[in-house]
């Protein structure tokens, strides 16, 4: 057994060729589309200045130094919880959306949805719209269809290039990283990065299109669940369309020889199948493929506006509004739809952790210091009946300029210490270091103190940086061990 | 199978055909292209295991025609290692010493080489972190027998102590007093009450006061009239808190009258003359050395 062309176990992609359509849906996609591209092309070239010794990129991922740069907001790996916040923040927030408006998201925002709507704009423009599409599709392969063919990829791989080419710009300096992927000196893997992403782009956004989205993508299984009859979603209002007549309405409702109430709204011209991007018939009702891009509303009421009708024979609508409307009730203000209890629970989780986050990154410390007790020994006698402890002092600089932190020791009476390279002679009772800007310093740090009573007395490492404008402190506590008493 | 199509009513949909306690599956495909990525996948799945060890045979797996191997990429990687580490090594071996803790990287380099060797070598005796135990001394304090500056440490290491068959070794030998008689056990126990005087472990008594004549004529030969040890001959000093076979009195006893002969290897003979020079660089880093080496700048900027 082949799984032949007939096997009807696989099937072929039928090919969508979405019309243009107008619209404020329509016009509404471009300004979202418009934005997305904007924010995402211009943002690593934003300059932010951080002074001498910090990148002036406003946007940065600087992952082999492991930092991450947002405008005045510099995150370190321990800090990592604000990234997490913000993707907290940002499925929540989608939840969010989603409970309002179902599918805006991927109607309107998603890269696949941007992208693929640039990639049909092209297709327009190269070879016409919906009917010349269609016509050469079917035109068998000539000079002039293997140009246009080659023109149009050729508009999409130099997208895709641009798509892949701009991602590697919030990983590094965009303007050094710019002349040297020019040059050929970029990294290896900005090379790599730039190509996979053109091939993605180019293939989902070229090709794949609503296979994407259908078959691809898990998002659409999951977000059933964060809607439910309170939400947004386009709708066919087939109360209204059904049954439909055929072609365009007669003058008169006479000329239709039939009773008049039993035709509906729909005229079955099918503008809103020929303008859906996922090619879909939204008449069958709520699916998997329809993204709510609501062109089909927009496409649907030009016609209704033709023949006279109201327009929202598809609209958004919810399944209470339908209900309603149906029993010929009026449907819900907005204000109602927003005050779903599901999005205000979502609302108050998205603010309180947005909340949250403002508040803790008002007062963070950017200087901290940690010590980490030697083991092995955990104490040594000296000759003079002193006891020594070792440590691992950890200075954490987190300011873009080298900052002189003076390192002392409290609660420890008698207690001297010196760092590596130096030795007892030399111990005082504090100690500088220069950590460098935006960096760690590890001290090894030796505690000489006269010998405790008890095994261990417990005291407190202090950190303290010596600039006057903006003097920090910080403070960690440290066991100091002795020999036990027999 | 084309020929028996049968028709769902309600969606319009082919089924597959069976049935099941009178439920019909739909058959809706998936699309063609899964259908190319899943041969795709088996391709090169076959492809990997041509290409890369995969197969279990008897005693070993098919090579795969790359011949790569996690056993020859660790193989590469040593020695990829060992050339990076070649030039510092080299540098290390023409610097004196006492030179190295002026340059920061090879003084860095030559603590972490060190560490490692006490770890193969010396952790048996020492103690993983170099404080020893009764016999063996502890590293990280500030008494040495036999000096503890860079140069003194190195000696040690390369010639150890006590090898008999070797002459440049480190060696001394306290008299047994009591097992060879020198000394009667009244006269033990008086010095034994001296020695613990002068470091302040008891205050002085009449036996004491006995003891200290005693010590003047055996003792301080070695140990020096007051008791502060002589580092030429490995004598201890005797007035600190730090004792290698216990400052108490019945352990003190034990040593007047036996004596002890601690041993350590000479170490050059095995390790060579590099590694012996990191060994001491390490020891020395441990906090107790002798004599400030040259101020090491602060911690290397992280970037
Ligand atoms: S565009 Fe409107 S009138 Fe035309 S087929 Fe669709 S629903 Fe019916
Ligand atoms: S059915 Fe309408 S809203 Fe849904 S994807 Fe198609 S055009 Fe967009």
């Amino acid at each position: 057994m082949g799984l032949g062309k007939n096997s009807g176990l696989y099937e072929k992609r039928q090919p969508v060729f979405p019309k243009a359509v107008d619209g404020r849906f329509r016009r509404f996609k471009w300004l979202v589309m418009v934005a997305a591209l904007t924010i995402y092309y211009v943002t690593p070239w934003l300059r932010w200045d951080r002074g001498a010794y910090a990148p002036n990129q406003a946007v940065l991922v600087d992952l082999a130094h492991r930092r991450f740069f947002f405008g005045p907001i510099e995150i370190w790996p321990h800090e990592f919880y604000y990234v997490a916040g913000l993707l907290i923040m940002a499925g929540v927030g989608l939840f969010m959306v989603t409970s309002i408006v179902g599918r805006a998201w991927c109607g309107y925002a998603c890269p696949q949805t941007v992208w693929t709507d640039l990639f049909q704009h092209i297709e327009r423009f190269v070879d016409g719209d919906r009917n010349a599409q269609l016509k050469l599709a079917k035109a068998p392969w000539g000079p002039a269809k293997a140009a246009r063919r080659l023109t149009k990829w050729s508009l999409f791989l130099l997208v895709s290039v641009l798509t892949g080419g701009a991602w590697i710009f919030y990983f590094a300096d965009a303007p050094t990283l710019a002349r040297e992927f020019l040059a050929g000196d970029a990294p290896y893997v900005a090379y790599a990065t730039v190509a996979l992403l053109t091939t993605t782009t180019f293939v989902f956004g070229g090709f794949m299109r609503e296979q994407v989205c259908i078959y691809m993508c898990p998002w659409p299984r999951i977000q059933t669940a964060m809607m439910d009859e309170r939400t947004l979603i386009v709708t066919y209002k087939d109360w209204r369309g059904e049954p439909r007549g055929r072609g365009r309405r007669p003058a008169t409702l006479d000329d239709l020889g039939a009773s008049p109430e039993k035709l509906g709204d729909c005229i079955d011209c099918n503008q809103c199948v020929a303008v859906c991007p996922t090619g879909i018939d939204i008449r069958e009702g709520p699916q998997i493929g329809c993204i709510t891009c609501a062109l089909c509303i927009d496409a649907c009421d030009q016609v209704m506006t033709k023949i006279g009708k109201p327009r929202g024979l598809i609209d958004y609508a919810t399944l209470e509004d339908c209900a309603a409307e149906k029993a010929g009730r009026a449907p819900r203000r907005l204000s109602k739809v927003l005050s779903h209890p599901r999005t205000l629970i979502y609302f108050a989780v998205w603010g309180g952790v947005g909340a949250a986050m403002l508040f803790s990154v008002g007062d963070r410390a950017r200087l901290t210091i940690s010590a980490q007790h030697q083991r092995n020994p955990s104490f040594v006698q000296l000759s003079d009946g002193h006891v020594r402890n070792g440590y691992t002092v950890k200075l954490r600089n987190m300011e873009g300029r080298p900052r002189a932190i003076e390192v002392s020791v409290a609660g420890l009476p008698g207690a001297v210490l010196w760092t590596d390279g130096g030795s007892r002679a030399q111990a005082t009772d504090r100690l500088t270091a220069t950590v460098p800007a935006d960096s760690l310093a590890k001290l090894p740090i030796f505690v000489v103190a006269p010998l405790v009573d008890e095994g261990s007395e417990s005291f407190e490492f202090r950190a303290r940086a010596l600039t006057k404008d903006h003097p920090e402190t910080a403070a960690v506590r440290a066991e100091f061990e002795g020999p036990e008493e027999q | 199978m084309a020929d028996n199509k049968s028709i769902d009513q309600a969606t319009g949909t082919e089924t597959v055909g069976h049935e099941w306690d009178g439920i019909q599956e739909l058959n809706t495909p998936l699309p063609r292209w899964w259908l190319w990525t899943f041969y795709a996948s088996i391709v090169w799945a076959i492809a990997y295991t041509v290409a890369f060890p995969a197969w279990p045979l008897v005693s070993r797996a098919t090579a795969g025609v790359l011949h790569w191997s996690s056993r020859g990429q660790l193989d590469q990687e040593l020695a990829a290692d060992a050339a990076r580490k070649a030039p510092l090594l080299k540098a290390i071996a023409a610097t004196p010493i006492e030179q190295l803790p002026g340059k920061p990287q090879l003084w860095q380099a030559a603590v972490e080489g060190g560490h490692a060797a006490f770890r193969n070598n010396c952790t048996q005796c020492h103690g993983t972190g170099a404080a020893g135990s009764k016999g063996y001394p502890n590293l990280n304090d500030d008494d040495w027998l036999w000096g503890g500056d860079l140069k003194a440490i190195q000696y040690t290491i390369a010639n150890g102590v006590r090898n008999p068959d070797h002459p440049q070794t480190r060696t001394s030998q306290m008299p047994s007093f009591g097992r060879d008689g020198l000394l009667q056990p009244n006269e033990i126990s008086d010095v034994v009450a001296y020695v613990r005087t002068i470091s302040h472990q008891q205050p002085a008594n009449a036996e004491a006061r006995r003891g200290a004549a005693i010590f003047a004529a055996n003792c301080a030969a070695c140990h020096g009239a007051t008791g502060t040890g002589n580092r030429a001959v490995g004598a201890p000093n005797l007035t600190d808190s730090i004792w290698l076979y216990g400052g108490d009195e019945a352990s003190l006893t034990n040593t007047v009258t036996n004596a002890h002969y601690g041993v350590m290897p000479r170490w050059e003979a095995k390790l060579g003359p590099t590694q012996v020079k990191m060994l001491a660089a390490y020891v020395y880093s441990l906090g107790g050395g002798e004599r400030a080496p040259v101020q090491i700048a602060g911690a290397p900027p992280k970037r």
